[in-house]
C-alpha cells in the first residue's frame, strides 16, 4: 500500500516551514496515509506542532541525544530504517534536505527527485533544471522507493488543524558513525522575518556599495515589516552574510512582494524570485534586464529613490 | 594524500539554455561548454591544498562522452597532476555518479573527494552526498571554508540559517559552495604543459557498475514566461500602484 513519509525539519524546538510546504506537496500524491517523521533529542514539542498539520497521518517521535544536531552522516540510515514501510519519502529542498536526502536515497539504493515544483501523479514530477531556464517531467521508476526533495517556493505551507493526529514514539535504529562532528552554527544575526517566509523581501545588490550603504536597505524594509535579501555580488562583497543571498545559489523564494533594488538581473538571481507575487526594481540602468520580468520598474538613483519611498508609506 | 576532484562539462553558466522547440531537451548544439562552475571552484581548494603542502597529488576525473576531454584539459591546466576520463556516451545520473567513482576510490584511494556543491545543468545537487553514503565515510556540503589538520577537515558550510561548522574525519567528501574561493586563471604555457600531463581513459563497461538511468525523463519545457511590466515616474505612482493592488 502507497504510504509517503516526510523528514522534518526543525530548529530551536519549532517546525521549520518547509516541513508544511512540504506536506503540501505530499498531498499531490493523492496518497492518503503520510507520517511526519521528528529526529530529536527531545521531540515533543515539534511533534505535536507536526500532529496538528491538516493531512499528516501519523507523526513518529524518535528521540536521542545524537539528534541534538542533526547530521546526514547519522541521520540517513535512521532513514533507511524506516524506509521498507514507505513507498515515498521526501524532504525539504532547504540545505538540511538537500544535504540528507540524497544520502539516504544512495543507502536506500535508489536515484532522487530534487526540487519537486508540481506532482504529476504519484510517480511523476515537474522540476526546475538549468537555473530555472527549463521545466523538465521526471518519471520515477514504478515498483522502487521514490526519494524526493520538494521545492519551498512552489508550495504554500499546509495549514494548522484542531484536530492532531496520533504521536508514535520510535527507537532510533542507527548508532553514530562517530566521524561526523557538529562544531557550531554562526547566524547573522537580524531580527527581521525569515527570508524564506516573508511575504514581502527587500533586496540590495553590488550597487549599495558598502556595508553601511545596505542600511538604506535595512531601514525600508523595517517600514515595509520586510525581510532583507541580497544578490550574490552584495554578499561577495561582504555587505551582508551569506544566508541572505537570493538565487539560483541561495535562497529560492515566493514572497508576495519582491523589491531588487540596485540589482542587475542576472539569470543566477532570477531564478530566486521568478514564483514572487508582484515584484518592483529600482535601478539607474533603463537597460538592466531585471526591468524584463518586473512588474514595476523607477529608473533613477536608489540613493534618492529609496529614502523618498520609504517616507510615503 | 591524493585529492579526486569530479568534474562535469556543462553549459557555460553565461548561456540561456532554451528548449528545444519540440520538447526533447534542451539546446546544446554550438552553444558554450565549461567546467561546471562548482567544480572549477573545488579543483582550486585542491591545489591550494597541495600548494600548502598538505596533499601530493591532485586527480582530475570526469564521467562523459569524448567532449570531456575538453575540461579535463582545463583541469591539468589549472595545476592538476593527472586526469582520469571514464568513457560513456549514455547520461549518467547521480547515483550512477557516485557508483562511478566510488571505483575511482577504490583504485587510487583519496583521503578527499572534493566535488561541486550541484552541477549547473540538471542542479541535481545529489553526487557527493550520495558517494558519501556508498563509501560510507564523512560528508560536508556547500564549503566555504576548509582547514585540514592531523587526519581532520573542518568544515564551514553555507547553510540557510547561516555557516554551519562541522570536523570530519579523513577520508572524507566534500562539496564546494561559490564563496571557498576565486579559481585562477590559466596561462596560454599552462596549456601547452597540460597536453603533455597523462589522462587516462576507461570505459563505464569495464568498471562493471550499474549505471543505467533509473529516472526517465520524459518531457521539456520553458518555464512559465513572466513579462515585463511598466517603468513608472515616481516613487509616489509607484505606492499608489501597490496600493490598487493591495499590496501595501
Ligand atoms: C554558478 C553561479 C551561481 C550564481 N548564483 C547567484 C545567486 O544565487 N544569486 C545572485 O544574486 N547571483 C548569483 N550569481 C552571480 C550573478 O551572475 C551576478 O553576478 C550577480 O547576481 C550580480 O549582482 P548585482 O546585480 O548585485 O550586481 P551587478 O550586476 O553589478 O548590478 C548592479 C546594478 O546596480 C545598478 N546601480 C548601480 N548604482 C546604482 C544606484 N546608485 N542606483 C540604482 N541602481 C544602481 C547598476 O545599474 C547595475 O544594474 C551566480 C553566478 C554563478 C556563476
Ligand atoms: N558526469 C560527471 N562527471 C564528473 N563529475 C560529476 C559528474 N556528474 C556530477 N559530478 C560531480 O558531482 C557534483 C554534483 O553534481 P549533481 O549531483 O549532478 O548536482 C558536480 O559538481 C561534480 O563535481
Amino acid at each position: 500500500m502507497a504510504r509517503v513519509l516526510i523528514i522534518a525539519q526543525h530548529e530551536d524546538g519549532a517546525l521549520n516551514p518547509a516541513t508544511a510546504k512540504t506536506l503540501s506537496g505530499a498531498l499531490g500524491l493523492g496518497i492518503d496515509d503520510i507520517d511526519i517523521a521528528v529526529f530529536a533529542e527531545s521531540a515533543a514539542g515539534v511533534a505535536q506542532q507536526a500532529s496538528r498539520l491538516q493531512g499528516a497521518s501519523r507523526v513518529l517521535a524518535i528521540e536521542h541525544a545524537d539528534f541534538a544536531h542533526l547530521t546526514a552522516a547519522r541521520l540517513a540510515p535512521e532513514i533507511k530504517a524506516l524506509a521498507g514501510d514507505y513507498t515515498h519519502i521526501l524532504g525539504p529542498s532547504t540545505t538540511f534536505g538537500r544535504d540528507l536526502m540524497p544520502r539516504a536515497a544512495a543507502l536506500i539504493g535508489v536515484g532522487q527527485v530534487s526540487d519537486v515544483q508540481e506532482v504529476i501523479d504519484s510517480h511523476t514530477f515537474k522540476r526546475p533544471i538549468y537555473a530555472g531556464n527549463a521545466i523538465v517531467t521526471v518519471k520515477a521508476p514504478e515498483g522502487q522507493t521514490v526519494v524526493a526533495t520538494v521545492r519551498s517556493a512552489s508550495y504554500s505551507a499546509a495549514v494548522e488543524g484542531d484536530s492532531p493526529c496520533e504521536i508514535e514514539s520510535r527507537e532510533a535504529a542507527a548508532t553514530d558513525p562517530g566521524h561526523t562532528r557538529y562544531i557550531n552554527l554562526e547566524t547573522g544575526g537580524g531580527d527581521g522575518p525569515d527570508l524564506q517566509t516573508a511575504d514581502r523581501v527587500v533586496s540590495g545588490g553590488r550597487a549599495m556599495g558598502s556595508a553601511e550603504g545596505f542600511d538604506v536597505i535595512y531601514s525600508f524594509a523595517k517600514k515595509l515589516g520586510a525581510a532583507v535579501g541580497a544578490s550574490r555580488a552584495a554578499v561577495d562583497a561582504g555587505y551582508v552574510p551569506n544566508e541572505l543571498q537570493v538565487g539560483q545559489t541561495g535562497k529560492i523564494i515566493a514572497p508576495e512582494l519582491y523589491f531588487a533594488i540596485g540589482i542587475s538581473g542576472a539569470i543566477q538571481h532570477l531564478t530566486g524570485i521568478k514564483d514572487a507575487g508582484t515584484i518592483v526594481a529600482i535601478n539607474k540602468d533603463a537597460e538592466a534586464p531585471i526591468f524584463e520580468i518586473a512588474d514595476f520598474g523607477l529608473v533613477g538613483d536608489l540613493f534618492e529613490i529609496v529614502p523618498e519611498l520609504e517616507k510615503l508609506i | 594524500m591524493k585529492i579526486l576532484v569530479p568534474i562535469k562539462r556543462v553549459v557555460d553558466y553565461n548561456v540561456r539554455v532554451k528548449v528545444k522547440s519540440d520538447g526533447s531537451g534542451v539546446e546544446t548544439e554550438g552553444v558554450k561548454m565549461s567546467i561546471n562552475p562548482f567544480d572549477e571552484i573545488a579543483l582550486e581548494e585542491a591545489l591550494r591544498i597541495k600548494e600548502a603542502g598538505n596533499a601530493e597529488e591532485v586527480i582530475v576525473c570526469s564521467i562523459g562522452n569524448k567532449d570531456c576531454q575538453q575540461q579535463l584539459r582545463t583541469g591539468l591546466a589549472m595545476g592538476a597532476d593527472r586526469a582520469i576520463h571514464v568513457v560513456t556516451d549514455g547520461s549518467v545520473q547521480p547515483l550512477a555518479a557516485a557508483r562511478v567513482l566510488l571505483k575511482l576510490i577504490e583504485k587510487e584511494g583519496p583521503e578527499i573527494v572534493f566535488l561541486g556543491k550541484q552541477a549547473i545543468d540538471d542542479d541535481n545537487s545529489q553526487t557527493g552526498q550520495m558517494l558519501a553514503a556508498l563509501w560510507d565515510r564523512p560528508q560536508a556540503t556547500f564549503a566555504s571554508k576548509v582547514e585540514l589538520s592531523d587526519g581532520k577537515a573542518t568544515v564551514t558550510r553555507e547553510v540557510d540559517a547561516g555557516l554551519e561548522t562541522l570536523e570530519v574525519d579523513l577520508p572524507a567528501v566534500l562539496t564546494s559552495d561559490l564563496r571557498l574561493n576565486e579559481p585562477r586563471f590559466v596561462k596560454l604555457p599552462d596549456i601547452m604543459k597540460a597536453k603533455r600531463k597523462p589522462l587516462d581513459e576507461i570505459a563505464l563497461d569495464e568498471l562493471d557498475v550499474e549505471a543505467a538511468a533509473r529516472l526517465e525523463l520524459t518531457a521539456y519545457e520553458p518555464p512559465p514566461k513572466r513579462s515585463g511590466g511598466r517603468i513608472l515616474e515616481s516613487a509616489r505612482e509607484l505606492v499608489d500602484e501597490l496600493k490598487n493592488k493591495g499590496l501595501l
